[in-house]
């Protein structure tokens, strides 16, 4: 490696103890990196306990961010440069080295106690974990942290916690990036509230990018070219602002007023904090006392005529299902959003899964169809969620949004959208009348009207027990209950009329189709891309639209020789297009580990199918 | 004050009322449609404004009967589903009509929850003391010891008072009635509908089928009710009996059944109600007072004014938050903190 090597991405993962700041580094330099023009993404892996034992391997925090001067569409499998703060570090992210990797490690942290802590046999962390042929660079990042602040007036403790940006100054010289975007958060962070922190942090950016310099050992080997996206203007987003916008955007755009009743359960929560913020968009959030109360206070405001939203996770999406039954029966627009995370149960809440998918198309009592809509990247769940309003409101239906933890907190470079392109949401609203209103009747797409209280000549009563297929009041008449089920499937199915055709990237026709769905986007197309570089052939379809499915499906299955569905469960996608589509075989690629697939283990299991 | 000259019909929907003859919810019925005109017109409020919402149970059939908008929700969440509807639109009057096993077993959450916020919601807390429409199984305020199909050797749990727990969770209004009381019921709707914060009126009504006479014993009919309850008015006299002749004094920390003119008490040793005192603890008293040591408790126990009400505050942080953000479109939110042109 030299200086001046330009390389088209690079992976860097930054991991120390979960209150080491590594979230908080990782992200700095994402941005940096987004700001130098480069196409990012990054994931979080951190564990559900907020303070694990400081020093174990349970307590490890991590940030990796992918970068390059082409399109990035994932985290990246393995790193190039790994940053651990402790030796417990470096044993949980060494699987995770690329064999030329650079490892930086506070030197200082490896101490008798803290290899004890990690459960090292012996005093040589390296040969324990044969890093050997890596790049390892020992640096005293503690110590030269204290040192840097000496004459600085923060106690002993506060110094300390600055080593986070010691480890950031080393990156930002490794990858040529300038350190001014580090100092302007800093600032904007402490420099009013706690000027002798700022100044610290500072001190301490400064003082690791030129021990970098300085040292021969580190070379800026990992410098990227800035990329070739598309003119226009960007940011950064994660998948659940991603998510909160496009619920605001929706809103605009059908000038109802966003309502989100919503209990924290992670890793949903940060979309009810980001609503919460946007009060000067009319945005009303309700922390509700439970799961239960945020479904049914979104319900109830959905009642009212606003756009009502909840969010959640598997095990609240659980106890949401009874109501979430009583919005299907009184036919109001609702988006529920579930952020999967791994299962059954309390399962794994930080990790990532697609598992809730069947609980998402059949979770409830009775017949009760739900459109399913999912995102599947970290920016265009903003796309899915407006997407997922739009259905919910046009249609008078609920609608689930599965995105889950990993698009969730990965976030990437997204060009901004203009709000004028985006297009208008028509809910079809009940005007005043002069009583007798017919709150069932339906138009031609089976959909009944909106008819908000308040509104002059409206007044009825709808409810959860079976109603008259017009006037809405009670009736136990078994053929008028026939009709209500009917009626129910067919304005779900004629949701299909209203989105797009399925697209595919990749020939229309060929040897191997690979099925993916949700946040498993950006690994299939890598793997994909990959695999036609190397001459096969096959071609990428990934589904947005769960229920209804886009209506080309089955000219898309009968082009291709042999169909694989890739997904991170044990085959709820598969087996469902099996149901639909008997005369296709659908074989079966998954994992269940918490964690999103690799692109090498996808090149993997895909080269069986095409022997 | 409106003048919209709504009489008791124009409440009525034109649904068959289907509950059993002899139900004390025909009685609250009749109250509510008698009240509502004269709630309209004091809160000056259209007939399209009102809305109920109930749960499910025998009483949660209510809405149906009502020509208002109405949303029979599912079991337990009315008060959810009412929340949020009020925070959505705070100009409508929100009713909850909801059930002792409705709102103090399944929905016991969201019924303390409401009271703690103090949304702008009005109660109406049907209580037989009974699961009616599942058929006759011990609801959490059947007595202790009560023979039910769920409980053939009798109940061994003690029931909740709905009065102490409202008022334990500082709930800002609490009234309780009988079904029989048609006039006092519907003086007390009233009340609870002019109320700012979450009202809760607790209608003892009586279950023909399942558990017939559970409030005989004090609510039986007028003689008795004079005998053992008692009806309380802010600022006035605690006193009942068939002439008065009795009274709730307060000795150390209990209240105690005095007759006036008897042991040395006098009129000026009765206490006088202070529904609107902010303390809880006489309130509280006064709510747990059981026959045959007391006499039960009816009227408007506890009226306080708190300004934090949810709705209110929602409301208010928005126009807040608009009249000073620099976000107003989605557009400037869209551009807003870090963004970069790639040219």
């Amino acid at each position: 490696m030299s200086t001046g090597n330009r390389l088209k991405d690079v992976v860097i993962r930054f991991s120390g103890d979960s209150g080491d700041g590594m979230q908080l580094t990782g992200t700095l330099f994402s941005e940096t990196s987004a700001l130098a023009g480069n196409a990012i993404s990054t994931f979080p892996d951190y564990p559900a306990e907020i303070r694990a034992p400081q020093g174990t391997v349970a307590g490890v925090s991590g940030f990796q961010v992918h970068f390059g001067s082409t399109a990035v569409t994932n985290p990246g499998d393995k790193c190039d440069v790994l940053v651990a703060m402790n030796p417990a570090a470096l044993k949980a992210n060494a699987r995770f080295l690329k064999e030329d990797a650079t490892v930086i490690i506070d030197a200082d942290s490896i101490t008798a106690d803290n290899l004890k802590k990690a459960a090292f046999e012996t005093e040589d962390p390296i040969s324990e974990l044969n890093l050997s042929g890596r790049n390892i660079i020992l640096a005293r990042i503690s110590t030269m942290t204290r040192e840097a602040l000496s004459s600085s007036p923060l106690d002993n403790k506060s110094k300390i916690k600055c080593k986070n940006m010691f480890a950031l100054g080393i990156c930002l010289y490794i990858t040529e990036r300038p350190t001014e975007h580090a100092h302007d958060y800093i600032e904007a962070k402490f420099g009013k509230k706690n000027p002798d922190v700022a100044q610290a942090n500072n001190i301490v950016i400064e003082a690791g990018y030129n021990y970098a310099a300085n040292n021969h050992l580190i070379h800026n080997a990992y410098a990227v070219e800035p990329t070739g996206l598309k003119k226009g203007k960007y940011r950064t987003i994660n998948g659940n602002v991603a998510t909160a916008w496009g619920f605001i955007a929706a809103s605009e755009k059908s000038s109802r007023p966003l309502f989100c009743g919503s209990y924290p359960i992670t890793p949903a929560t940060v979309i009810l904090e980001e609503l919460a913020k946007h009060k000067s968009l009319g945005v009303k959030t309700v922390q509700a006392e439970d799961e239960i109360a945020g479904i049914c206070t979104a319900i109830g405001a959905a009642y009212a005529g606003n756009l009502a939203v909840t969010t959640t996770s598997g095990p609240g999406l659980s106890l949401k299902s009874e109501a979430l039954g009583l919005a299907v029966m009184a036919e109001l627009p609702l988006v529920v959003v579930d952020v999967q995370r791994g299962g059954p149960s309390t399962g794994l809440p930080t990790k990532t899964e697609q598992s809730d998918l069947m609980q998402a198309l059949y979770g409830r009592n009775g017949e009760c169809p739900v459109p399913v809509i999912a995102a599947s990247t970290p920016s265009d769940c903003f796309k899915y969620a407006f997407e997922a309003a739009r259905v919910a409101m046009e249609h008078m239906t609920p609608v689930i949004l599965l995105t889950d933890g990993f698009i969730a907190n990965s976030s990437e470079a997204w060009m901004i959208p203009n709000m004028a392109d985006m297009p208008t949401i028509n809910p079809p609203i009940a005007k005043e009348a002069d009583g007798d209103f017919m709150p069932y009747l339906r138009d031609e797409r089976h959909v009944r009207s909106w008819a908000f209280p308040g509104t002059a000549g409206l007044e009825h009563r709808i409810g959860g027990l079976e109603k008259h297929s017009q006037t809405g009041n009670i009736s136990y008449d078994p053929a008028n209950h026939a009709v209500m089920v009917a009626q129910r499937a067919a304005k779900v199915a004629c949701v299909a009329d209203d989105i797009p055709l399925q697209e595919i990237d990749g020939d229309k026709s060929g040897e191997l189709l690979v099925v993916g769905w949700g946040g498993t986007r950006g690994h299939l197309a890598s793997t994909v891309s990959q695999l036609r570089e190397e001459g096969y052939s096959v071609s990428h379809c990934h589904l947005n639209y769960i229920n209804p499915l886009p209506k080309n499906l089955e000219t898309i299955f009968g082009s291709f020789k042999k169909i694989v569905v890739c997904e991170l469960n044990e085959g709820q996608a598969a087996s469902y297009l099996q149901g639909i589509f008997p005369q296709f075989k659908f074989n079966r690629c998954n994992k269940v580990e918490g964690q999103p697939f690799t692109v090498a283990e996808l090149l993997n299991s895909l080269k069986n199918y095409l022997k | 004050m409106a003048d919209y000259k709504y009489t008791p019909e124009s409440f009525k929907s034109d649904q068959q009322v289907k509950w059993c003859a002899g139900c004390g919810d025909h009685a609250v019925l009749n109250s509510v449609q008698r009240a509502l005109p004269e709630v309209a017109d004091a809160l000056d409020k259209p007939h399209e404004k009102f809305v109920f919402v109930s749960g499910i149970g025998c009483s949660s059939r209510f809405i149906y009967y009502m020509r208002t908008f109405g949303f029979h929700t599912i079991h337990g969440r009315a008060a959810a589903v009412a929340t949020g509807i009020k925070v959505a639109n705070p100009d409508l009057s929100v009713w909850v009509c909801t059930g002792d096993g409705d709102s103090l077993a399944i929905g016991g959450n969201h019924f303390i929850h409401a009271l703690r916020r103090n949304i702008d919601l009005n109660i109406i807390l049907f209580n037989n003391e009974i699961y009616g429409l599942t058929k006759g199984q011990y609801s959490p305020t059947t007595k202790l010891g009560t023979v039910t199909k769920t409980s053939p050797y009798g109940t061994v749990e003690h029931p909740f008072n709905p009065g102490e727990l409202a008022i334990g969770a500082k709930g800002t209004f609490f009234a309780r009635t009988v079904d029989a009381e048609v006039m006092l019921t519907k003086e007390l709707l009233k009340e609870a509908a002019l109320h700012k914060g979450t009202s809760v009126v607790e209608a003892l009504v009586n279950c023909m089928i399942f558990n017939n006479k559970t409030h005989a014993s004090f609510a039986a009919d007028k003689a008795t009710r004079a005998k053992n309850t008692i009806t309380l008015r802010h600022g006035e006299k605690m006193l009942f009996g068939e002439n008065n002749e009795k009274g709730l004094v307060l000795e150390g920390l209990k209240l105690k059944v005095v007759t006036i003119g008897e042991d040395g008490y006098t009129i000026d040793d009765i206490l006088t109600h202070d529904a609107h005192c902010q303390d809880t603890t006489l309130h509280g008293m006064l709510a747990a007072m059981k026959f045959p040591e007391y006499p039960v408790a009816l009227g408007v126990i506890r009226s306080v004014d708190e300004p934090c009400i949810y709705d209110n505050e929602v409301e208010k942080q928005v126009e807040a938050v608009k009249a000073t953000a620099k976000i107003h479109t989605m557009d400037d939110l869209l551009n807003s903190g870090e963004t970069w042109e790639i040219k």
